[in-house]
């Protein structure tokens, strides 16, 4: 018996929804071997993977505060990839926007101003854009590959933090630790629900959900980049402007990637370091696909995503595994859901072996 | 010179059954060729003739049926199989590699090791015995399509083949070089060789073909002699009912000038694309102007320039509504108030997987379904009703996917929302090709009404019937220039044909040959 894949008439509905599902059930199965694997009781590390980052009010609300800033980056990158803008830098916009957005909060160090906090993030938004639009305009100028460039510019990101916080914006008093000074009262998001440490980039987040729904379905330019995604020739005819799917995508996801970063520095981390995200930007990417590029979608998968952060942190706590373990079931639901999505197109059969 | 003898025939099928997911191609056809036959398999698009060429040819195994080859049950699981029993097949489409010369297309057809220079002198022998003259040494793709079609088939002849099919070969061809064509069919029909040609032309098949099979939605509805029939009974034998009459009406007065181009030229990007020349036209309100010619002579590149989908360099070189349009996008010469139908209706005339709601949209926004920036679907919605009720479209609603659309159906949504636009100039490519002939009908019908209205329509196509049918006045692009334009009562299919080949009164010398036969 063979198994082959027949090309389906339409694509399915049906699989297009029940292929993350199927994904995720597959990531815990394997999952479970990888503890046995490992030597780890699989039922326990099941437990603390999954079940220990929802054990109480704390534990959920720091899954919310994982979840921010991916579904920040998320509902952004899906502008573009909805458009075939493949935005492969959003990490690096990421930190471009909390360098931008902390440069604010650290030259006004002693305002009390109630407008610092909305102008660190607008710094934010537009770092994250100005990152963003390095890539863009290579695209749309010389037609260069924006895939290649974005994901090239997250390094020299990286490497611009690095510097910064070894040099001109290390704390005098930080004992050189490669650290900023820590934000001033007035320079941090206030926080939501006291006793935890949510705080009102959720609000953002939720707001950045709502806002991508409505442009998606409701807007005209929304349309327009789903027919320039969908089929090119078709938006040419209807001159529909291709930069301008470009330019848009692409700013869309830096200006979210950017507040994404400000909100991190403003919020948990409180201080521009060498560790502002633990590749939240990479991983939106997932959580966008996943959740089928749609803003509902990406609500619930963000929150799958947090869960497999604290997850992570949780078994080098109670399992003392290495902290990698997360970036492993990262990579194991991205790589399930790629394949899962083959039946979206296919439908797979048995047929008997040719004599 | 029907082929009286009794004898086994060369091919017999029986109960041929091809099922699709979501179509019966073939449902129990039976078909029998005998030797010498010129056999026509008539139908409409869709009516399963290439499902059943398919299976003759081993492309496409059938779910029931047999075939016999000159009395014996065979099975065709390949090409390669079909060759080897003696079936030769020219597509539609040509299967040439436009980089190599004739020969080397030739000997990667062919079993056996390569000796080039002893093929090519097989190849001059065939294509003199069957007048089909092509030059062994040439380089595809500075071949016009005609010659393609000649390497193609002697391609299939040097197997000597006892079967040949032939897929609407006379698509690409001017009327001189289908005479031509045929006297090779009739010449090869004549030492044996049974022929298998599948059209829609009636006209063509009455005058070439010994015996018909009428095919409709994958049934066998009728078989017949050509010669004893009349367009009119085989029309009806292939669709099923008559069809209505178009009447074409006088012109109206000269009216206001919609479309100009001047002294428009044109390079192109495509090492195969062809650069237009010098080309001038005017189209005025209420008339319709059509421009015949084979195809690759430069249509889509002047479509392309026309529609906005490429910019032109010289502002003032096209002129839409009196105003230069030169440098303006698609959407800014929508707003003067042109539409376009463009001949690929998936991916460019519509989504394939977005909603007719949505595809309605796609040029049709401006008809009030937007606000600030906003769709407004409850618009756009009753604008697809009512596109879908007015021509007739039959799908499954508003909120059907584009591509669950047959191409007929499709066609008539697209030229419906392009209509319902009220244009002021309407530019159509090939607005029926495909398109089954009730629904052909129907479009041209809508057409000459709007003309009546007084929108000016520029019409691009390669169906010479077609055109002759609604236009006012026709005009010839040939090698990307256009010829003179004449009034569609002036002139003949005879000298449309000759202009399609370049030569007009006072055209100038072409460099190179022209890209007809």
């Amino acid at each position: 018996m063979w198994l082959k894949f027949e090309p389906r008439a339409e694509p399915s509905r049906l699989m297009t929804y029940l292929s993350p599902l199927l994904a995720v059930g597959l990531m815990f199965l394997s999952g479970l071997l990888l503890f046995w694997v490992l030597g780890k009781d699989p039922i326990e590390g099941f437990r603390v993977f999954f079940l220990y980052p929802m054990r109480d009010a704390y534990s959920i609300a720091e899954l919310f505060l994982k979840a921010t800033p991916l579904m920040l980056c998320a509902v952004g990158l899906s502008v573009g990839f909805k458009a075939n803008v493949w935005n492969i830098g959003a990490e690096g916009q990421l930190l471009i926007g909390a360098l931008a957005g902390g440069w604010v909060a650290l030259r006004f160090e002693h305002s009390t101003s109630p407008f610092l906090l909305p102008a660190m993030i607008l710094a934010g938004a537009v770092g994250g854009m100005l990152w963003a639009a390095i890539p863009a305009f290579l695209r749309t100028r010389f037609n260069a590959n924006e895939i290649l460039t974005s994901l090239m510019l997250v390094y020299v990101a990286e490497l611009v933090v690095s510097w910064l916080v070894h040099g001109p914006w290390k704390d005098p008093d930080g004992f050189n630790f490669p650290q900023t000074k820590v934000f001033s009262a007035a320079a941090t998001l206030p926080l939501m629900l006291a006793g935890t440490r949510v705080n009102i980039a959720l609000l953002f987040a939720l707001g950045a959900l709502v806002a991508g729904w409505v442009f998606m379905n409701r807007s005209f330019l929304g349309y327009q980049m789903k027919v320039a995604g969908q089929a090119e020739n078709a938006g040419r005819y209807a001159g529909f402007s291709a930069r301008r799917s470009v330019w848009f995508g692409m700013l869309a996801g830096g200006a979210m990637a950017g507040i994404a970063g400000i909100a991190e520095v403003a919020g948990p981390v409180g201080q521009i370091t060498e560790k502002i995200s633990p590749g939240y930007g990479f991983a939106a990417m997932i959580v966008a696909f996943v959740g089928r590029l749609s803003p509902i979608g990406i609500l619930f998968s963000s929150l799958l995503m947090a869960i497999l952060y604290v997850g992570g942190e949780q078994a080098q706590q109670y399992l003392s595994l290495p902290s990698s373990i997360s970036k492993v079931f990262q990579g194991m639901l991205l790589f399930f859901l790629l394949g899962s999505d083959v039946f979206i197109n296919f439908r797979p059969r048995f047929v008997r072996r040719r004599k | 010179m029907t082929n009286q003898t009794p004898e086994t025939p060369r091919l017999a099928i029986k109960g041929i059954r091809k099922v699709y997911p979501s179509v019966v191609a073939n449902d129990g056809i039976d078909l029998t060729v005998m030797p010498g036959e010129i056999h026509a398999v008539l139908g409409e698009n869709g009516a399963g003739k290439s499902t059943l060429m398919k299976v003759i040819y081993g492309v496409i195994r059938p779910d029931e049926g047999e075939i016999l080859w000159e009395g014996q049950a065979v099975t065709v699981p390949n090409p390669a199989q079909a060759r080897a029993l003696g079936i030769g097949m020219v597509f539609q489409h040509f299967s040439l590699f436009e980089t190599l010369t004739v020969v080397q297309n030739v000997a990667l057809a062919l079993p056996g090791d390569f000796d080039l220079p002893a093929l090519a002198k097989r190849i001059e022998e065939v294509s003199e015995r069957y007048g089909l003259p092509v030059d062994p040494r040439r380089l595809v793709h500075a071949l016009s399509v005609g010659e393609r079609q000649r390497v193609e088939i002697i391609r299939c002849l040097l197997q000597n083949p006892r079967l040949l099919i032939l897929d609407e070969p006379t698509s690409v061809l001017t009327p001189q070089a289908v005479r031509k064509l045929f006297e090779t069919l009739r010449k090869l029909a004549s030492e044996g060789v049974s022929i298998l040609y599948i059209s829609h032309k009636l006209d063509e098949i009455q005058e070439l073909c010994h015996r018909a099979t009428v095919l409709r939605g994958g049934r066998v509805t009728g078989t017949c002699i050509p010669s004893q029939e009349t367009p009119k009974t085989m029309a009806r034998m292939m669709i099923g009912e008559d069809l209505p009459a178009c009447s074409h009406g006088e012109p109206g007065a000269e009216g206001e000038l919609r479309l100009e181009l001047i002294s428009l030229d044109h390079p192109t990007d495509d090492p195969f694309g062809t650069q237009l020349r010098n080309i001038c036209l005017q189209v005025r309100s209420g008339e319709i102007v059509g421009i015949a010619g084979v195809s690759g002579n430069g249509q889509q590149e002047l479509l392309r320039a026309i529609s906005g989908e490429e910019a032109v360099r010289d502002h003032h070189a096209v002129r839409v509504c009196g105003q230069d349009v030169g440098h303006l996008n698609p959407a800014r010469r929508r707003t003067l108030g042109m539409c376009f139908v463009p001949e690929e209706r998936l991916g460019r005339g519509a989504v394939p997987r977005l909603t007719l709601t949505e595809n309605a949209l796609l040029t049709a926004h401006r008809k009030g379904m937007l606000s600030g920036g906003l769709i407004r679907f409850k618009v756009a919605q009753r604008f697809a009703e009512d596109c879908i009720a007015r021509f007739d479209v039959k799908c499954g609603g508003a909120g059907s996917e584009a591509k669950s659309l047959s191409g007929g159906n499709l066609q008539k949504f697209i030229v419906g929302r392009e209509i319902m636009q009220d244009p002021k100039l309407l530019v159509l490519a090939q607005p029926t090709w495909g398109v089954d002939v009730g629904a052909a009908s129907f479009i041209r019908r809508s057409l000459l009404e709007l003309r009546s209205s007084g929108t000016a329509i520029l019409v691009i196509s390669e169906e010479l019937e077609e055109l002759f049918e609604i236009c006012d006045r026709m005009v010839v692009i040939a090698k990307g220039t256009l010829s003179p334009s004449t009034a569609t009562s002036e002139t003949d299919v005879e000298e449309i044909g000759m202009w399609m080949s370049g030569m007009w009164p006072g055209a100038a010398e072409q460099d190179g040959a022209p890209h007809v036969a």
